[in-house]
């Protein structure tokens, strides 16, 4: 043991002194092992979708066909899409975080039901292999945009079905995480652990796995109904037997804006852990924080007309769906007060998680209130299908869930193995990230405003300057993720011993050893009071 | 490892394997439930053209379909009880009788199906195809709920037999019988969806 509280000989990674064979790893049950599988094959598949995405943003840096002809971009639009929302965003936080540290939190040995969690690993994995199916089987990858609207999915000849049978099953799979969840949050907090002594982490998993519970059977079922209409012309969605596609297209949504809900209230969590132990100072509104989290789960599921503001609806539908988009702002506003309460007059650190967790708050502002433009009627039909759009979710996605999903990296860093990054390095590559980012997505705004519609392969010369832009800063947030992952690596292998509690975190995971043992805790702790209280 | 790990896995819950059930269940009637959406959302279109497909339904096959998916609820419920009396014997043949149940169910589908087909009604032939807009999409919506409904009906079949053996061979006891008690819930929620499933296709015409 070189540091206090330092576990590396004896920690969960470990057996028998040794460092655990694939085999341990593919049949654990522990959920910390099953959250770094969930980390690292995300990590894989982020890669994946990042490399496509740098693919089209080169393809566009000037008009006309550059590096690949319309059908390829068309594919490879369509599988970021489905790689980036089904791989990656929705289990993101939820998967791994909310399985490394969520029964840690609450003062648990594991989840409530171990050998399901190994196998909603599992089904995410034949999920993945069924998207990458869908990519190089014979006709081609999927052209349709990863919301597979009919009924062009439903005739396009492309591999449709593999992709959406791929997205059935991950949603399978985020099903049984948030049911996993759910009853573990229920049935296993420690002695002591009221409700209102839960950490917020937990809290927001709360949430999400409510919506994970609720919604994502019914895109279920319309996925099937997609596979069923292309084999047996069942005619739900084709006009010519008398189907309607808008029908689909409410289906879609109803779980796929809640499913924007999975993705960044987890990231909410992680950030509400990370600020008061970086201020050093009691989280500003607990409760506020806990409750405002189920707000924007039960009036989030009732948004989803605000994506088909132009695809024909009544006036008064419109309205209703404007009114509760703009309803939904209010308590994710709410945090956003809090985290900047918590901050004022507190101690700060400025260490990387908090550097990342500042830049969540700055581009899911920006992302946030863009996104009232879109839930307003008169503009949304301005900007609606336009690069503005592609600009809005990809500052809530990955300024928001992205940035939230580093921040939590680094925050956890040490806890997960036992050894501290380069914090040097982690500032530098958080620079290149974040300026990377606004260089990348902020001309998207611009141009978007001027009527560049997204998902084009092509576009008109007035649009140049903002493209090129965009393309740049696409490279050097590249850079500045290579570089971030690189540290992280290296330091998981070579970086100093990490002592039990490197940030004065108060939360239970900071109370056992550094990477945790197997069993978590020696003796389950009884809990007094309240989780954040710094003095 | 597994042998040190396991040894912490085998917490045991009861109330928690039962609310892992109930919660799935939700899963499942929302699953069903976006195809019951979509059904009220053609009906209230076509009303004239379901009514008259409806009537193209075999209400006698239908309605002892539902009688047999009550009585195997019954049965199964049955066993339950059986077995907190510390009945093996008994539960274990009550849950025969239930999958002999569920497999006359089948039966009685498959000459259901048959029969349709035999008269070129199924999804996507010339005669479903070109049939006013409103039969199309209630045949369409007969063989996707009642598909789907089967295919449940084969799931449950496939854990009422491994909780069955696990029964025959004591495994599962009056002291520990929490996973029958979820297998017969989830029984139940087959039996459930029919019951809906069965007024929504057959008796409304």
């Amino acid at each position: 043991m070189q540091a206090d509280g330092n576990n590396l000989s004896g920690s969960y990674l470990m057996s028998g002194g040794k460092k655990k064979t694939l085999k341990m790893w593919l049949t654990s049950t522990d959920h910390k092992i099953i959250g770094l599988m969930y980390l690292y094959a995300i990590l894989v598949f982020f890669l994946v979708g990042a490399v496509l995405g740098i693919l089209m943003r080169t393809e566009l840096i000037k008009p006309g066909q550059d590096i690949m002809n319309p059908q390829a971009y068309n594919g490879m639009f369509t599988v970021h899409g489905v790689i980036m929302i089904f791989l990656v965003v929705i289990p993101g936080l939820a998967a791994v975080f909310g399985n490394l540290f969520m029964p840690i939190q609450i003062g648990a040995r594991d989840v409530a039901f171990p050998k399901l969690n190994l196998m909603s690993w599992y089904i995410y994995i034949v999920g993945a292999i069924l998207a990458i199916i869908s990519q190089f089987a014979r006709d081609g990858a999927p052209d349709t945009g990863w919301t597979f609207y009919a009924p062009y999915s439903t005739s396009s000849g492309t591999n449709v079905v593999f992709g959406v049978f791929a997205a059935f099953v991950l949603g399978f799979s985020s099903i049984l995480t948030g049911l996993n969840f759910i009853v573990t949050i229920h049935r296993m907090r420690a002695p002591g652990m009221t409700w209102f002594r839960m950490p917020l982490f937990p809290w927001s998993l709360y949430a999400t796995a409510w919506i994970q519970v609720l919604a994502t059977p019914i895109v279920g079922i319309t996925l099937l109904m997609i596979i069923a209409e292309r084999w047996f012309k069942i005619g739900f969605f084709d006009p010519a037997l008398g189907g309607d596609p808008i029908l689909y297209q409410h289906l879609f949504w109803i779980y796929s804006h809640p499913a924007v809900y999975i993705m960044i209230l987890p990231a909410m969590g992680v950030i509400t852990e990370i600020i008061p132990t970086f201020a050093q100072k009691r989280v500003f509104g607990y409760k506020a924080i806990a409750i405002s989290s189920l707000a924007i789960a039960g009036v989030g599921y009732l948004v989803w007309g605000h994506h088909m503001y132009t695809s024909g609806m009544s006036d008064f539908s419109r309205i209703f769906f404007s009114l509760l988009t703009f309803i939904v702002a209010v308590p994710s506003a709410i945090k956003v007060f809090n985290w900047i309460s918590t901050l004022y007059k507190g101690s700060i650190d400025l260490k990387p998680p908090l550097l990342y967790a500042l830049a969540f708050m700055f581009l899911f502002m920006i992302g946030g209130l863009t996104g009232l433009i879109l839930g307003s009627l008169g503009t949304d039909v301005h900007v609606h299908d336009t690069a503005f759009v592609v600009a809005h979710f990809h500052y809530i996605i990955f300024g928001g869930m992205g940035f939230a999903f580093f921040a939590a990296m680094h925050y956890w860093f040490p806890k997960i193995y036992g050894r501290m990054y380069n914090i040097r390095w982690a500032n530098i590559s958080f620079v290149f990230t974040i300026v990377g980012f606004n260089l990348l997505y902020f001309p998207l705004f611009v141009i978007g405003l001027q009527g560049m519609p997204r998902r084009y392969f092509d576009y008109l010369e007035q649009f140049q300057l903002g493209h090129f832009l965009s393309t740049m800063g696409a490279y050097v947030l590249g850079i500045g993720i290579t570089m971030m992952i690189y540290n992280l690596a290296k330091g998981a292998r070579t970086g100093d011993p990490a002592p039990m509690n490197p940030w004065g975190g108060k939360t239970l995971e900071w109370t056992i050893s550094s990477p945790p043992t197997t069993e978590n805790f020696d003796e389950i702790p009884t809990i007094t009071e309240q989780p954040y209280n710094y003095e | 490892m597994s042998q040190e790990h396991s040894g912490h896995t085998e917490h045991r819950d009861d109330i928690g394997s039962k609310m892992g059930m109930w919660i799935f269940i939700f899963t499942e009637l929302l699953l069903f439930g976006g195809l019951f959406l979509v059904y009220a959302v053609y009906r209230n279109q076509y009303s004239e053209d379901f009514h008259i497909a409806a009537s193209q339904l075999n209400t006698f096959l239908g309605t002892l379909n539902t009688i047999i998916l009550l009585v195997s609820s019954m049965t199964v419920a049955m066993s339950v009880t059986a077995i907190q009396k510390n009945d093996h014997k008994l539960s274990f043949r009550l849950l025969l009788i239930t999958l002999l149940l569920a497999l006359a169910f089948l039966v009685n589908k498959y000459f259901e199906y048959s029969a349709k087909i035999h008269h070129d009604i199924y999804p996507g032939s010339d005669l479903v195809t070109n049939l006013k807009h409103g039969q199309t999409l209630f045949f369409g919506l007969y063989f996707f709920m009642t598909a789907l409904h089967g295919f449940h009906i084969i799931v449950g079949m496939i854990l009422l037999s491994v909780i069955a053996y696990k029964v025959k061979k004591g495994k599962i006891n009056s002291e520990d019988h929490v996973l029958l008690e979820n297998g017969g819930l989830y029984w139940h929620l087959v039996d459930l969806i029919w019951i809906f499933l069965f007024p929504l296709l057959y008796l409304i015409s």
